[in-house]
């Protein structure tokens, strides 16, 4: 499965649940706004390593909403302590996608760890997340998509022939902000 | 005056009800008193910088959000701080304990004690060092000039601070 598939598979799960995105930077920010633009999307354009945090907070402080969070492996192994603070604050509302290519996918296919071996899903089991969940099809991502805890996606390396974002930080969060309050 | 309670009852004023947190010495009785506070959500976090994001998502969904560290976590936090709150424009107030300032016994927090005021500086981002009897009044004030600009604020506690009351 190709990552941008994985994508258009959550962003469509997200919308038919009502549920808010945060996407990580780089290409996968950029393939979720192709596949599929909702004011409820947060498009994050620095901070790599971030969006699980921003998630779990997010989540945290509107426990009626339910959050979904698409990461990467590169990104999490930059903020491993992240599934710790995640599995002690346990919301219920919070998925936390971990899109897995192996690899540095916005900046040349580098390989990250997981490439040579480390498994993310141990390692949150290992931190202590109680629902830990890994698929590499679609039928088992649509699955899983409705559950909680970490859910590791194995997918293709490579990124879709996709524009870069033409919105400003200013307008990503004015509108997924006013997207929140309009949901409240 | 207790310092710990005026920073606490600052917090309370300014409407603080999120926190996120790597632990300090001196912010061991602040910890403590945020913690069983049921009108604070607290997430004790592995590193400052994940805080940051902690705090960033807390805000978007309507929380007033504080982080709490000591100044060595600013280098941990300064990419997130200027991609993420300073790019957004999300606002922050931070609480840092100041270590290797006046009174430190640590040749090891010399260094980014010495740097932290500067780094904040050439951040733009705005600081204050009360007295412990202003402290409370401070932290009100830190929070609103947050919010009102959407920007990380902090209030730098250094060691004579905890030490006085």
């Amino acid at each position: 499965m190709k990552r941008i598939e994985a994508i258009a598979l959550a962003a469509e799960a997200a919308e038919a649940e009502g549920a808010l995105l945060i996407c990580n930077i780089g290409f996968p920010s950029r393939e979720l706004y192709a596949a599929r633009d909702r004011s409820e999307n947060f498009y994050m354009l620095g901070s790599m390593g971030l969006a699980s945090s921003i998630g779990l907070g997010l989540a945290l402080a509107g426990p009626d909403k339910r959050v979904i969070a698409l990461d990467g492996d590169g990104s999490v192994l930059m903020n491993l302590g992240t599934l710790a603070t995640i599995a002690a604050a346990a919301p219920e509302n919070y998925l936390l996608v971990i899109l897995d290519n192996c690899c540095y996918g916005s900046t040349g296919s580098q390989p990250t760890c997981t490439h040579l071996g480390t498994d993310l899903a141990a390692m949150a089991r290992g931190a202590g997340v109680r629902t830990v969940k890994s698929t590499n099809s679609p039928d088992g991502l649509r699955l899983a998509l409705s559950g909680n805890g970490v859910l590791v996606v194995r997918v293709e390396a490579g990124n879709a022939d996709v524009p870069i974002i033409d919105l400003q930080p200013d307008r990503i969060i004015e509108r997924f902000m006013q997207s929140i309050n309009r949901n409240l | 005056m207790d310092p710990t309670l005026t920073v606490y009852r600052g917090l309370k004023r300014a409407g603080i009800d999120f926190a996120a947190s790597v632990p300090c010495v001196n912010l061991q009785k602040l910890l403590n008193l945020v913690s069983e506070d049921p009108e604070i959500i607290h997430v004790p976090v592995t590193r400052e910088e994940e805080g940051v994001g902690l705090c960033a998502g807390a805000w978007m969904g309507g929380q007033g959000p504080a982080l709490l560290m000591q100044n060595s976590g600013l280098g941990n936090s300064i990419n997130a701080l200027a991609s993420l709150d300073l790019l957004y424009r999300i606002p922050l107030l931070m609480i840092i304990s100041h270590r290797g300032c006046e009174g430190e016994q640590l040749v090891g927090q010399m260094p980014m004690g010495r740097l932290t005021p500067g780094l904040l500086d050439v951040m733009q981002i705005p600081r204050f060092s009360p007295a412990p009897a202003e402290a409370e009044d401070t932290v009100v004030r830190a929070w609103t000039l947050a919010s009102a600009e959407r920007r990380p604020v902090a209030v730098l506690l250094d060691i004579a601070f905890w030490r006085k009351g």
